[in-house]
This record gives C-alpha cells, sequence and structure tokens, in this order.
C-alpha cells in the first residue's frame, strides 16, 4: 500500500491531543452498541449480549457470541460488520499460531494480536478504526481469562467488565455482585440479573445471547432452551 | 545413474534425494570411496551428531569437526546449542547454514519468551524448527536438525529428527545425523538401552558418537555431550582420535 493513493492516515490528532476518529469509534460502541458483558468465574467465563433485532428478522444462524477457537470465545458491542471481520482475523490468527507451534494459542495471545490489528488501523493510511469493542474469553493453562479489546487497540484484562449502551450501569452493578470465588453457574445467574437491569421491554431467550466456558476448556453458545431454563431461574 | 541411487537404509527418505541433486552426473557413487568424487552440499563440512533419552534426562552429543571436504580447518565447531533451560538443538550440515539457523533460531524462541512470558517447549520447539525450514522448501537450509528436550511439568524426555526439509521423526530412544549417519545408527542400536540415569547415557552417549566417528573421514576431531536434566545442564569434551 505504499505508492496507494492513500498513503496517509485517516487518524490524526487534534490539538488537544486528542485522536477523535477513536473517541468517535467508542460513541459507536457505547452510545450506539447494544450491551454486552462478561464474568470471570473462578472455573470459567460466561459473556452475554442483547440480540434485540427487528420483528422480521430470521434469528436462525445468527450470533453474536462466536468461538475462535474450542477454548476462546467472543462477543461484541458496536458495528457487527466489522466485527465480522475482526472475527475472521482473529481466527485465522489462531490457526496460523497453531500451525507454526502445534500449540493452542493462549488467550492472552490471542487477544493481544486482535488488539494489535485494531491499533494498526488506527495508523494505517487509508482506513478508520474498528466500530467495536471486543470482549474476549478464554481457558488455558493460565485459567480462565476475559479480555477486553477497544477500537483504539487498547486491551485489559477483566475480571467482569460491560460495553455498550448500558455499561457504566452495569459494570457499578457487577462491582456489587462480583467476588473472587464466584462460581460459573452464579456468574451465569449475576450476567442474566445485569443484563435485565437495563433491558427495555420483557428479556427472554430469543433476545439475548450467552456464551460460556468452563473448566472443559471448551467454549460454547448456550441454546435458547439452555437461557430458557436460566432466565427461568433468576426469575425466582 | 548417480543421481538416482537412493541409499536403502537412510533415515531422511525426502533429504536424500537434495543430497543426491548435487552429484555430477556420470560418476558411479560407493559408499567408501567418497573424496575423489562427488560431493553433496549436506557433507562438505562433515558433522555427527546423536541425541538420547534417558531416565529423567535427554542427551545430545556432537563431534568438533569443521572441514572444506578432506581439508580439516578448525576442531572446534560447536553444533550443539541450548535454545532454553528445557531445550537442546542439534545441527548437522553445512556448517553456515548450522550457524545461521541456530541464530535465527533463538531469536524466534527469545521473541516467544518475551512475548508470551513463558519458555518454550520442546514439541513446540521442534514444530516451529520445521515451519521455519519448510517455509524454504524450494531453496532449503542445507542442515539436519536434532531437537532434545524435557517437556512439560513431568519433564518427560523428549527427542526428535527432521530433514532439511523440516519432516520430523518421533523416537523414544535415539536419532541420529550427520555424515557418520550410517554408523552411528549402527553403534547406538547395539549399545542403547532405556532408562540409564545421566552418568550411564554420558558413557553410552559417548561410546557411540567415538567408535561411530573413527569409521568416518568428514566426522571426529573431538567431540562434545551436552546433558540436560530438570535441575541440571552439563556439558562435557570426549577425548578421542584426532584424525
Amino acid at each position: 500500500m505504499g505508492d496507494s493513493a492513500y498513503s496517509f492516515s485517516l487518524t490524526t490528532f487534534s490539538p488537544s491531543g486528542k485522536l477523535l476518529q477513536i473517541e468517535h469509534a467508542l460513541n459507536a460502541v457505547n452510545k450506539k452498541g447494544k450491551t454486552s458483558l462478561g464474568i470471570r468465574a473462578k472455573d470459567g467465563v460466561v459473556l452475554a449480549t442483547s440480540r434485540k433485532v427487528p420483528a422480521l428478522v430470521d434469528l436462525e444462524g445468527f450470533h453474536k457470541v462466536n468461538s475462535v477457537t474450542d477454548s476462546i470465545g467472543v462477543v461484541y458491542s458496536g458495528l457487527g460488520p466489522d466485527y465480522r471481520v475482526l472475527l475472521k482475523r482473529a481466527r485465522k490468527h489462531a490457526q496460523a499460531y497453531y500451525r507454526k507451534f502445534l500449540d493452542d494459542i493462549p488467550t492472552s495471545q490471542l487477544a493481544r494480536g486482535t488488539a494489535q490489528v485494531m491499533q494498526e488501523y488506527t495508523q494505517a493510511g487509508g482506513v478508520r478504526p474498528f466500530g467495536v469493542s471486543l470482549l474476549i474469553a478464554g481457558y488455558d493453562d493460565d485459567g480462565p481469562q476475559l479480555y477486553q479489546a477497544d477500537p483504539s487497540g487498547a486491551f485489559f484484562g477483566w475480571k467482569a467488565t460491560a460495553i455498550g449502551q448500558d455499561f457504566v450501569n452495569a459494570k457499578t452493578f457487577l462491582e456489587k455482585r462480583y467476588n473472587d470465588d464466584i462460581e460459573l453457574e452464579d456468574a451465569i445467574h449475576t450476567a442474566l440479573l445485569t443484563m435485565r437491569e437495563g433491558f427495555e421491554g420483557e428479556m427472554t431467550e430469543h433476545n439475548i445471547e450467552i456464551g460460556i466456558i468452563d473448566s472443559s476448556r471448551k467454549f460454547r453458545v448456550l441454546t435458547p432452551a439452555e437461557v430458557r431454563d436460566y432466565l427461568d431461574e433468576a426469575a425466582d | 545413474q548417480a543421481g538416482l541411487i537412493s541409499r536403502s537404509d537412510s533415515s531422511s527418505g525426502e533429504g536424500s534425494r537434495a543430497r543426491r541433486a548435487v552429484e555430477r552426473p556420470g560418476r558411479h557413487k560407493q559408499q567408501g570411496g567418497r573424496r575423489r568424487g562427488a560431493m553433496s552440499i549436506l557433507e562438505y563440512n562433515g558433522s555427527a551428531l546423536v541425541a538420547m533419552t534417558g531416565k529423567n534426562c535427554v542427551a545430545i552429543a556432537s563431534d568438533t569437526r569443521f572441514g572444506a571436504q578432506q581439508l580439516t580447518i578448525g576442531t572446534n565447531m560447536k553444533r550443539v546449542f541450548k535454545m532454553n533451560d528445557k531445550t537442546l538443538l542439534g545441527l548437522s550440515g553445512l556448517a553456515s547454514d548450522v550457524m545461521t539457523v541456530s541464530q535465527k533460531l533463538r531469536l524466534q524462541t527469545d521473541m516467544y519468551k518475551l512475548q508470551e512470558e513463558r519458555e518454550m517447549k520442546p514439541s513446540v520447539f521442534n514444530n516451529m524448527l520445521s515451519s521455519f525450514l519448510y517455509a524454504r522448501r524450494f531453496g532449503p537450509y542445507f542442515v539436519e536438525p536434532l531437537v532434545a528436550g524435557l517437556e512439560g511439568p513431568e519433564n518427560k524426555p523428549f527427542i526428535a529428527g527432521q530433514d532439511l526439509l523440516g519432516a520430523s521423526v518421533f523416537t523414544d530412544d535415539f536419532v541420529v545425523c550427520g555424515t557418520s549417519e550410517q554408523e552411528l545408527f549402527g553403534t547406538c542400536e547395539s549399545f542403547y538401552k532405556p532408562n540409564l540415569g545421566p552418568d550411564e547415557l554420558f558413557e553410552t552417549i559417548a561410546q557411540c558418537m567415538l567408535a561411530a566417528v573413527d569409521r568416518d573421514c568428514l566426522a571426529g576431531w573431538g567431540g562434545v555431550v551436552h546433558i540436560l536434566t530438570p535441575t541440571k545442564y552439563i556439558v562435557k569434551e570426549l577425548k578421542g582420535r584426532h584424525d
């Protein structure tokens, strides 16, 4: 891309030292993006997101929570199409790693690599930052882990966090309810309660999506039937 | 004829082909009459290496000759490299590539340690080396490596050998490579016993090396053994014939 007509960055500093494009990208995530959250338990991680769509959309095959490898899952808030690009990149990165080392990529390395891509799009010529924040959940030799990656390319490890429209309230709610000994089943319960806090209308197994990874180290998206069971429990 | 003879019990089938490819056509190749005739790029400098497993330990032995065909230039050539506390790498073949490959792999191993904040396991190192060599499939590094190490929290002995294109072979007992490959197969097959302790393993691997290189004019002129246990890393020099 050296001799392209787009060999200049579109993300440049303002006099106050801000990178406005990144700020705008964060707005796309936190003002327009639907709420997502993640909680790390001592024996697993849970990801949850709102899956509200217009009435006539076919929900079959539409997933916001996806697996990157057998033992790493991801969810987003923000622009869906941008998410798909990063998801594909992350999957490819993990496979290339496996091909080179014949070893599964650690969650932290995958998060780092994905965040690296997001950073590049804030400096490379002719592109804009990704309009998503990602929550990456995995279970490897270092135990269960949860990472957040932002449009700026910054990434953090979290015990529990939320992104998207309701993230401030959700994080406050999580802070009150989190403890270091929380088990996965409780974490799922807490995730649902937190989702319900900012949810407009009735929360059903069709308009939210949950992904979990437990000590089996296999990430999976819960079926609507399983979500229904958890919702019924939480309703008590 | 010369380009198409393949040695019947050579350990690396694909590698043999590469060896043959450099020979001049029309020369009939015999086992004994090497030096006046055609030379293979993997045999130019001469080398001998063997890796063996013991009980909770591994060892790699190598000769230390550095030659230019029949002329001996150096007697202190380093062919075995410690990649990290749990992995040893031995390289036979063209001396220039031995140096380059060991340096480039050290870069990869060190970067991995900094990036991932953990040491690379021997099996992972082996695969990385394999990918590294195959990346040069159509213009390869003329080396045939051996990897030896202790794998995982149990420190299980791990050894593997590869050809110059990165095809790995995994065994429980020993792997050999170099110009004395055939001879080393003979001595190792005879002397090897499983589950030897570090001292016995040293004796065994040293005798295998010394006996083998005495039947190879391109290898010898001194030897060295590197032994790796969960707690120690020992390097011992061998006293052998200097001819």
